[in-house]
Order: C-alpha cells, then sequence, then structure tokens
C-alpha cells in the first residue's frame, strides 16, 4: 500500500499493528473503554465506505443495522436464558443471575445472530432502496434509521423507550473489559482483511463500475442490484455484529439516543471515511484514528461546545477537505500510490 | 389493537371529532407548507438540499421569544423581526457554507448543511437551555376573544392559531407575488432554469443565490416565530420541521407550488389522524414514515416507466 514499497515491509507494518491491537489494553488499561470505541469507530467506517466509497451509495442509514444489531443481540443474549418480556418488564429490576458462561454465549451468539438478521434486514431494505440514487438513497436510508428508533421506543416487547439493561460481564471487571476490546478488535481485524481481499476481486472492481457508471455498468451487463444488495449485506453483517457487541458493552441502552443515535455515530461514520479519504481502504480506518482523538479531546477540553466543534468538523471537512488525507497525499505524493504521472516539463520537451 | 379500533370508532360515532382534527392538522400544516416552500426554492434554484431548515425554523422562534421575555417586544412584532434577524443568519451561512457547496455533488450539500443543522441546535442549546419555551399571544387588545369555541366545545380554535395561520399564508402569498412580479423574483426564476444561460445574459446568479438562501433562512424564521406563538419550541425540534420539509418537497416535486401547498396541508392533516388513532407517541414516527412511503412509491412509478421503456 501507500507507506511501504517492499513486500516485507508490508509484513513488517502488519505485524506491528497487530501487536499494538493486542498489547493496547495491557499498556493502558484506564484507556480500554476509548479503544474499544476507537474499533467500533473503524469499523463502521469501513463497512460504511463499502458502499459510500466504493460503491458510491451513500448511506445516511446504516446506523439503522448499528441499532437492530444491538436489539437482536441483546433479545438472543436475553432469551437463551429468560423470558425477554418479563426481562425488559422488570427494567433491570428483579433478579435475573447470569453466569460466565450463559453471558459469554450471549455475548458472542448474540451477536453473531445480530449480523446475520441485519444481512438479510439489509437485502429486504436494499431491494426497496436501491433504485434511489444520490441524496434520494441518503435522504431515504436516513428516513429508515430514524423510523426504525421512533418505533422501537414504543414497542414494548423491547424495553420501550426505556431500552435494555443487558446485564455486566458476571466475572472479573478487567477480564470483562479485556473480553469487550478483545471482540471489537477481532472483529475489526477480520473485516480489514476481507474487504482488503474483496476489493482485489472482480466483485471490487464490480462495485467500483457502478460508483463510476453505474448505467454503463448494467450495459456491460453487471447485475448492478445483485452486487448492490451483496455489497450491502456484507457491510451491514459487520456493522450489526459491531453493534451486537457494543449493545453489551454498554450495558443499558434505550432506543432513540444510543441504538439508532442517527445523530451520533449515523454522522460520524460518514465524517470518519470523509477525513481520511474514501474509497481508499486505510482512508477510513486513519479517518477513524484521527476522528476519535479530535472527538476525545474536544469532549475533555471543551465540554459543553464539543457539539458545535463537532458540527463545524462536519462542515470544515465537507466543504474544504472532502477528499480527506488520503486523497490529499494521492494529490501529493502519487508515486506512494503507484500512479505514475508525467511530469509537465517532460511533456513539453518531448513536444520540442 | 384495541386502543386503535376504540379510537377509529370514535371517529366514526363523532363526525365532528373529524372536523376539529382536519382543522388542527390544516393549520400545521400551513406552518409545514411555509418551511417546505422555502426548501423547494432554494433545492429548485441552487440545487442545495438544506438539512438544516428546521434549524432556521427554531431559530427564528427563539428570536422571537428571547426578544419578548427580555425586552417585551410583542409576539407578532416579533414575527417580523425574525424574519429579518434569519435573513441575516441566512446569508451569514450561505457566505461561509452554501456558497460552497452548490456546485459540487448533491450528498456535499446534504452533509454539510447537516453539519450546520448540529452547529445551530448546539448553539440555540447553550445560548437558551434545553426546555421548551412558548410565548401567549393576547390578542384582546384587537377585541377579539382568545378561543372560539364551535360544536358546543368539541372544537376549540385559539386566535393564535387562527392569526398565525392567516399570517403563513399573507406570507406565502407575498413571496409568490414578488417570484412572479418583481425583477429579482425574475432573476430567480431564471436562475432556477439554466443558470449558466441566466448568467451569459447578464444575471448575477452569485447575488440570486444568496437573495434565494437568505429569503429561505427568513421564511424559515417567521415561520418559527409563528410555532413559538402557537405550540412550543425546542433547540433539538428542528429535525422534525426538516424531515416534514423534505416529505412535502418530495411528494409535490420541485417547482410546483400549488403542489407544495396542497401537500403541507394534507401532511398536517394526515399527521393528525395517526396521532389520534395510534397514539401521540407515534406522530414523529409517522411523519418519518410518510416520507418513505413518498419516495416508495416515486420508485415504483419510475420502475413502471423504465418497463415501459424496455
Amino acid at each position: 500500500m501507500a507507506f511501504t514499497e517492499s513486500k516485507t515491509g508490508k509484513i513488517g507494518l502488519y505485524g506491528v499493528l497487530l501487536v499494538a491491537t493486542i498489547v493496547a489494553p495491557f499498556l493502558f488499561p484506564n484507556y480500554s473503554v476509548q479503544l474499544a470505541t476507537l474499533w467500533i469507530f473503524i469499523i463502521v467506517a469501513i463497512t460504511w465506505d463499502m458502499t459510500g466509497g466504493q460503491m458510491g451509495y451513500n448511506s445516511l442509514g446504516n446506523i439503522f443495522f448499528y441499532g437492530t444489531g444491538m436489539y437482536a443481540a441483546a433479545v438472543v443474549g436475553i432469551g437463551l436464558v429468560y423470558n425477554v418480556g418479563d426481562y425488559t418488564a422488570a427494567a433491570g429490576g428483579g433478579i435475573y443471575e447470569f453466569t460466565v458462561t450463559q453471558w459469554m454465549t450471549g455475548y458472542l451468539l448474540g451477536s453473531l445472530f445480530a449480523g446475520v438478521f441485519c444481512a438479510i434486514t439489509a437485502v429486504i431494505l436494499g431491494y426497496l432502496f436501491f433504485g434511489l440514487r444520490g441524496p434520494y438513497f441518503a435522504i431515504g436510508t436516513l428516513g429508515v434509521a430514524i423510523a426504525a428508533g421512533e418505533l422501537v421506543s414504543n414497542w414494548d416487547w423491547v424495553g420501550g423507550g426505556q431500552g435494555i439493561s443487558l446485564p455486566i460481564y458476571p466475572g472479573d471487571a478487567g477480564v470483562g473489559k479485556n473480553v469487550i476490546y478483545f471482540g471489537f478488535a477481532a472483529v475489526g481485524v477480520v473485516l480489514f482483511i476481507f474487504v482488503k481481499w474483496l476489493y482485489s476481486t472482480r466483485f471490487g472492481a464490480a462495485i467500483n463500475a457502478i460508483r463510476d457508471d453505474e448505467e454503463k455498468a448494467e450495459a456491460m451487463g453487471l447485475q448492478t442490484l445483485r452486487y448492490k444488495l451483496t455489497a450491502w449485506a456484507m457491510s451491514a453483517f459487520f456493522v450489526g455484529v459491531a453493534g451486537g457487541m457494543s449493545g453489551f458493552q454498554l450495558g443499558h441502552f434505550e432506543p432513540l439516543e444510543t441504538a439508532y443515535q442517527t445523530i451520533n455515530l449515523g454522522i460520524f461514520m460518514v465524517v470518519c471515511v470523509l477525513l481520511g479519504g474514501k474509497g481508499t481502504l486505510w482512508g477510513p480506518i486513519i479517518g477513524a484514528v484521527m476522528f476519535q482523538i479530535f472527538k476525545e479531546v474536544t469532549w475533555n477540553y471543551f465540554l459543553g461546545w464539543q457539539w458545535v466543534a463537532l458540527g463545524a468538523l462536519i462542515v470544515v471537512t465537507v466543504v474544504y477537505f472532502q477528499d480527506g488525507l488520503m486523497g490529499w497525499l494521492m494529490q501529493k505524493k502519487p508515486e506512494w500510490f503507484g500512479i505514475r504521472v508525467e511530469k509537465k516539463d517532460d511533456a513539453a520537451q518531448t513536444a520540442q | 389493537m384495541d386502543q386503535i379500533a376504540s379510537n377509529i370508532g370514535l371517529l366514526i360515532d363523532f363526525p365532528i371529532v373529524n372536523a376539529a382534527i382536519i382543522i388542527e392538522g390544516l393549520m400545521i400544516g400551513a406552518l409545514f407548507a411555509l418551511a417546505a416552500y422555502g426548501l423547494a426554492l432554494v433545492w429548485g434554484v441552487m440545487n442545495v438540499k438544506n438539512l438544516a431548515q428546521g434549524d432556521f425554523v427554531i431559530g427564528g422562534g427563539y428570536v422571537a421569544w428571547y426578544l419578548n421575555k427580555s425586552f417585551g417586544l410583542h409576539p407578532l412584532l416579533g414575527v417580523v423581526v425574525a424574519f429579518i434577524v434569519m435573513w441575516g443568519i441566512g446569508w451569514v451561512a450561505y457566505k461561509l457554507v452554501i456558497s460552497r457547496v452548490i456546485e459540487r455533488d448533491l450528498f456535499t450539500s446534504l452533509l454539510a448543511t447537516f453539519g450546520l443543522a448540529i452547529m445551530m441546535a448546539q448553539i440555540m442549546n447553550l445560548l437558551f437551555g434545553s426546555d421548551t419555551q412558548s410565548l401567549e399571544l393576547d390578542v384582546s387588545f384587537l377585541g377579539l376573544p382568545n378561543t372560539f369555541s364551535f360544536a358546543g366545545g368539541i372544537i376549540n380554535l385559539p386566535a393564535a392559531k387562527i392569526i398565525g395561520v392567516l399570517m403563513a399564508a399573507g406570507l406565502a402569498t407575498a413571496v409568490i407575488l414578488f417570484m412572479k412580479n418583481s425583477r429579482m423574483g425574475q432573476a430567480i426564476r431564471a436562475t432556477a432554469q439554466d443558470a449558466r444561460a441566466a448568467r451569459v445574459l447578464g444575471i448575477d446568479t452569485e447575488k440570486v443565490y444568496s437573495f434565494t438562501f437568505s429569503l429561505n433562512a427568513a421564511i424559515c424564521g417567521a415561520a418559527g416565530a409563528i410555532i413559538v406563538m402557537v405550540w412550543v419550541i425546542q433547540p433539538f425540534y428542528g429535525i422534525t420541521y426538516s424531515v416534514r420539509a423534505f416529505v412535502i418537497v418530495t411528494a409535490a416535486g420541485l417547482g410546483n407550488l400549488p403542489g407544495v401547498i396542497a401537500a403541507g396541508l394534507g401532511i398536517g392533516a394526515a399527521e393528525q389522524y395517526g396521532a389520534h388513532i395510534f397514539g401521540i407517541q407515534y406522530q414523529q414516527g409517522i411523519a418519518v414514515i410518510l416520507l418513505l412511503l413518498v419516495l416508495l412509491y416515486r420508485l415504483l412509478q419510475q420502475r413502471r416507466k423504465r418497463q415501459v421503456l424496455q
């Protein structure tokens, strides 16, 4: 990729990153929550880029899968042990004990189920909405996310507006934090390897063709709808898993502000991708890191004004810096990306 | 389910309740239509999808509210002041942000105005607090009762609402006449049709754009100043007005002014019916679902068109 030419260098870079991922929570045990959040950002940013950057379908409603995943995982996690209706009706009261095994089963199976469920939902929604183009797709998907939040907050079986309180990890609290962190990290690493492979295949080329010119891609005989549905289902799967896990991380969540947080995470993921550079492999990851740092700094030092600062960041990024860091680098140092640029002087000389 | 059935039964047994709901819905719809008209203007002329529309509305409401609470300005005068102040804020927003996204792809304007919306909502939250606010409009100086009652008290029309709707209608008429007859209105319509040709013919499109966006913000501000007399405002209510404005414009289509007004009134009424039948907590959800239905309906229409072409 961008930073290294040689193969050994590449492997070395990935090795360093992997080691950093593994030792980070032990080096900075006080920041393990922030590190886990960083992984959520990385996951949602990469998945958003799968449709937004690579396929040209800018969804504002990917948060729908995050919230739905959260609920699906919680329902499975609780439902394996207790009756869901009784559990939510007690709203955190009552005596509902979970053993470590029960909790782990709920956490892993629930998140996996959440992913599968979201992928299926994505196919159904995609079938309805992929006829919409450009801003209409963005508005439509945003509408789905808002509507889902409103409807779920009136659905008593899953706790209504109160939301669901999930059990905290029953064992040692430090171990629980690491279980959460490594859950996210594993999903993130798998996702990265998956998209790196995916973008090198024919499938990656096909979705790029849809982004560049959908009519022509269709004329070339690509089944565009099928590609679009597959891409969205894959991205929904990973968002759903991440959403399911964050339900267990938070312990308590409610529909409007946490699960279907349209104006928070739903927009943050887009900003992450734009900051880093859309349509690139590393862009979303770098953007997520930059965004997370910005967010933590403003939350700590500009308390009260943090949202204003975030709004300003969105405006500035979108208006002035839309190609993101990777796009800017690609313009400044095209040779890092394997793009050969003929210098103006050379061309002029040959012409003479 | 029983609740829903009994609510529907109530509508059938007492037809006068229908009238009450429809009147209430049309009044709300008139104000939605005002915000939507501004959106249609900006969307049609400069191809910017303004997600900060609702926040301009709420901003206008807070201008009127603040001037009343601090300086005792009469709420009806507040509408005029809100129009002027929001004109200025719209102009600043145009110069800082909007002017740089006009020529860009559509998603850019959507996101940039979303950022603007977050900023505006948060600034209002910091300035005025997160409580809901409203103003009492006392019309006894006009020699009118503060509430008109019909049909034995089932239909209650506060004078504030009637005045609000009349002002909304007046403002809409004024804007329509302005667009039809004035030089600037003609320039705006010409730019909407073909910006390049308008530029060739000597129209300063930059000026047209800034004027249009400021006008939109001002219309929204006036609508907000009316809303603060009739209902309540809160810093984060903006998004609901944005969503409704989008529903209306998407349903009516661009540049279809009677359509925008009809859709606005219709959505107001539909929402009130929905809130009556399913319960008030679904009101916001109903507005969004209407948007989705409109989008899907348009999609099916186009799909049919495509099949005909094949």
